[in-house]
C-alpha cells in the first residue's frame, strides 16, 4: 500500500534537504568564494562576494607545483584501490560463499581497526616505515592506504557477493569451471556493479586520506593532502592560496564523484534496496 | 554410460543427521525420481551425487568408479537447478557453450554443439539473448540446454520446474521425458510433486527423513504401497486411511482405499454419507464425504455424477482393492 505524502509534508521535506545539502556544501562553497579573494578580503569578515581575482591560483601553481602532488594523488588512491580489490575479492569470496564458524568475527574485527583512532598506531607506523626505507615513497603510502582501506573493500564486496545466487556459482562448479575460472568468468563479471561502486568509493578515500599522507610525506611522495596542508605554514595562514590550494585539491575527485554519482549511489544502496 | 550406485551414504548437518544411511542403485538410462515431502533430503541427496556437498560417510560410485571425493567438474554429470542459474551477463549462446568453453573445446566444435542444443531446445532465435529476455520457460531450456551438450553420463535435476506456471509445467513435463527419449541418459530428478514423479519416472524414490521408504516403478507404488508414509504420499487425491472397526474386521490396523477405488450411488451402498465439498474437475468429480460410523472419505466420481454440498450418497469400497497396514505401518501382503 502507498503511503499518502500531503503536498504540505512534501514542500517541508524538500526545502530541509535542500537546507541540509546546503549546509553540507557551504565549507566547500565558502573555499571557492575565498580562493577569488585578496588575501586582505580573506582575512577581513564574512563576505559571499569575492572581488574574483585568479591570482592566488597563479601563485599556488608558480610557488609550488600543481601537478606533482596531483600526480601523486592519482596514483596513490588508484594503486591503493587496484591492490586493495585485488587482495579483497577472494578473500570476500571466501567469506560470501564459504563461510566459516568464524567469518562474522573476522569482519567485526576487520571493522574494528577502523574505529581505533589512527594517532594510536603512528609511532609504530613510523618506525617501521623508517626502518624499512618507505618514508615519503610512492610504494609505502600506497601501501599504507591499501591497508586502510581494505577492511571497507572487503565489507563492501561481501556485501555485494552475498548478493549473488550461490546456486549460479555451484552451476559453473558444475559446468568444469574451477575456482579461479569461477572468479573471473562468473563472479566478477556479475558483479561488475559493485566493484565499480566500491572502487569509486575507495579512491574518493584515498585521494582524502590525509593523516597519513601527511605524517608519512615530505615532498617526494606527498599528494594533495599535504600540498594544502603546507599552505598553512610556515609564514602563517594564507586563507585564500589555502583555499585555492583546496579547491584544485578537491576538484578532480568532485568531477568524477559527479559523473559516477549514479553509479555510487547504487553501490551504497546495493542489497538495501531491490 | 550412466550408473549410479550409493552405498550407505551419509550426510550430517551439524548435529543435523539429515541422510543417516542410504543404499541406491541407479541404472544407466533410468529416469529416476526421488520424491518426498520438504525436508526429507532428496535435494541433499541430489547435491551429494553432484558433489556439492561432501557425504559424511559412504561411498558413491559413476560408472563403477569411485566419486566420493571427486570434484563436481570430474563426475561427468550436468544438473539443472530450480532457479536455472544461468549465468546472467553471458548471452545464451555463452551460457550453453560455457561447459565446453571450460572444458577447452575448440571453437568451431563449440558453435557446432550449440547450434544442436538450441535447435533440439527451440532457442535457435533466441541465442544472441541474455536471460534476463527470456520467459521462464525459456530459461529452463537454456539451462537443459547448457545440460546436454556436456553429454554428461548423467542429468540431475534439482525441481526444474517449480518455479514455472501449472500450464508450463505441464509442457515442460512432456519436454524433458521427450528428452530423455531421445538421449536415452540416465536422468535422476527431485521433485516434491508426486505428479511429476508419477508422470516422468522409471524408476521412484520415495524419500521421508532421509531414508528411503520405498524403491519402484510408479505402478508398483501405486498399486503396492509398502507403507502408510508411501500409501499416502503416491496418488492424488490421497488414499483415504480407515481405523477402528472397519480396519479390524479386515484384519488390519489401518485400511486403505484409493478415491477412484470406491464405488457410487445415489439409492444403496455399503457405507452412507453426506457429502461436504464437491470439487468438479469436468471429466472427474472429488467428493469429499462425511460417512457414518467411518468419518471423512474423499471419493472419486464421474463428472456426470450430480452430486452437491449436503446431498446423501452411497459409498461400496472396492474389497480387491484395499491394502491393509499393520500397527507398525508397514503393508500386509497377501
Amino acid at each position: 500500500m502507498a503511503r499518502k505524502v500531503t503536498t504540505g509534508a512534501k514542500i517541508g521535506w524538500t526545502i530541509l534537504a535542500w537546507v541540509v545539502a546546503l549546509l553540507i556544501f557551504f565549507p566547500i562553497l565558502y573555499a571557492l568564494i575565498t580562493s577569488l579573494k585578496t588575501e586582505q578580503e580573506a582575512i577581513a569578515g564574512f563576505s559571499l562576494i569575492p572581488s574574483g581575482t585568479l591570482e592566488n591560483y597563479i601563485t599556488v601553481q608558480t610557488q609550488r607545483d600543481y601537478f606533482k602532488p596531483f600526480m601523486n594523488s592519482v596514483i596513490l588512491s588508484v594503486g591503493s584501490t587496484i591492490l586493495a580489490l585485488i587482495i579483497a575479492i577472494p578473500g570476500a569470496w571466501a567469506m560470501a560463499f564459504a563461510p566459516g564458524k568464524r567469518t562474522k568475527d573476522i569482519l567485526m574485527w576487520m571493522l574494528s581497526t577502523k574505529m581505533m583512532p589512527a594517532v594510536a598506531v603512528l609511532l609504530p607506523i613510523f618506525i617501521l616505515f623508517r626502518n624499512f626505507g618507505l618514508l615519503d615513497s610512492r610504494i609505502g603510502l600506497t601501501i599504507m592506504l591499501t591497508l586502510i582501506n581494505l577492511p571497507i573493500v572487503v565489507w563492501m564486496l561481501y556485501t555485494y557477493f552475498r548478493e549473488i545466487p550461490g546456486e549460479i556459482l555451484e552451476a559453473a562448479r558444475m559446468d568444469g569451471a574451477n575456482l579461479w575460472k569461477e572468479i573471473v568468468y562468473v563472479l566478477t563479471p556479475m558483479a561488475v556493479p559493485g566493484i565499480a561502486s566500491t572502487l569509486l568509493l575507495n579512491i574518493i578515500l584515498a585521494w582524502n586520506e590525509a593523516f597519513w599522507t601527511i605524517q608519512l610525506t615530505t615532498t617526494n611522495a606527498a599528494p594533495l593532502t599535504a600540498f594544502i596542508a603546507s599552505f598553512s605554514s610556515p609564514q602563517g595562514l594564507f586563507w585564500a592560496k589555502l583555499s585555492a590550494a583546496s579547491t584544485m585539491a578537491i576538484a578532480p575527485i568532485l568531477i568524477l564523484g559527479w559523473f559516477s554519482q549514479k553509479q555510487l549511489v547504487r553501490g551504497l544502496t546495493f542489497g538495501a534496496v531491490k | 554410460m550412466g550408473s549410479i550406485t550409493l552405498s550407505k551414504v551419509s550426510k550430517t548437518f551439524g548435529e543435523a543427521k539429515v541422510i543417516p544411511s542410504i543404499d541406491l542403485e541407479i541404472n544407466d538410462g533410468e529416469f529416476v525420481v526421488f520424491v518426498g515431502p520438504s525436508g526429507c533430503g532428496k535435494s541433499t541427496l541430489l547435491r551429494l551425487i553432484a558433489g556439492l556437498e561432501d557425504v559424511t560417510g559412504g561411498q558413491i560410485k559413476i560408472d563403477g568408479r569411485d566419486v566420493t571425493d571427486a570434484a563436481p567438474a570430474e563426475r561427468g554429470l550436468a544438473m539443472v537447478f530450480q532457479s536455472y542459474a544461468l549465468y546472467p551477463h553471458m548471452s545464451v549462446r555463452k551460457n550453453i557453450a560455457f561447459p565446453l568453453k571450460m572444458a577447452k573445446m575448440e571453437q568451431s566444435a563449440i558453435d557446432k554443439k550449440v547450434a544442436d542444443a538450441a535447435h533440439i531446445l527451440n532457442l535457435t532465435d533466441y541465442l544472441e539473448r541474455r536471460p534476463g529476455q527470456l520467459s521462464g520457460g525459456q530459461r529452463q531450456r537454456v539451462a537443459i540446454g547448457r545440460a546436454i551438450v556436456r553429454e554428461p553420463s548423467a542429468f540431475l535435476f534439482d525441481e526444474p520446474l517449480s518455479n514455472l506456471d501449472a500450464a508450463l509445467r505441464g509442457t515442460m513435463r512432456l519436454e524433458i521425458s521427450d528428452l530423455h527419449n531421445q538421449l536415452k541418459t540416465t536422468m535422476v530428478y527431485v521433485t516434491h510433486d508426486q505428479i511429476e514423479a508419477m508422470t516422468m519416472a522409471d524408476k521412484i524414490v520415495v524419500l521421508n527423513r532421509g531414508n528411503i521408504e520405498q524403491v519402484g516403478s510408479p505402478l508398483e507404488l501405486y498399486k503396492s504401497p509398502r507403507n502408510l508414509f508411501v500409501a499416502g504420499f503416491i496418488g492424488s487425491p490421497k488414499m483415504n486411511l480407515l481405523e477402528g472397526d472397519y480396519a479390524k474386521a479386515k484384519n488390519g490396523k489401518t485400511v486403505g482405499v484409493r478415491p477412484e477405488h470406491i464405488g457410487l450411488s445415489k439409492d444403496s451402498g455399503l457405507w452412507k454419507g453426506r457429502v461436504s465439498v464437491a470439487e468438479h474437475l469436468g471429466a472427474d468429480t472429488f467428493l469429499h464425504l462425511d460417512v457414518d460410523g467411518i468419518g471423512p472419505i474423499t471419493a472419486r466420481a464421474g463428472g456426470e455424477f450430480g452430486a452437491s454440498y449436503g446431498d446423501t450418497v452411497y459409498l461400496t469400497p472396492d474389497e480387491t482393492k484395499l491394502h491393509r497396514f499393520d500397527d507398525k505401518g508397514l503393508a500386509i501382503r497377501a
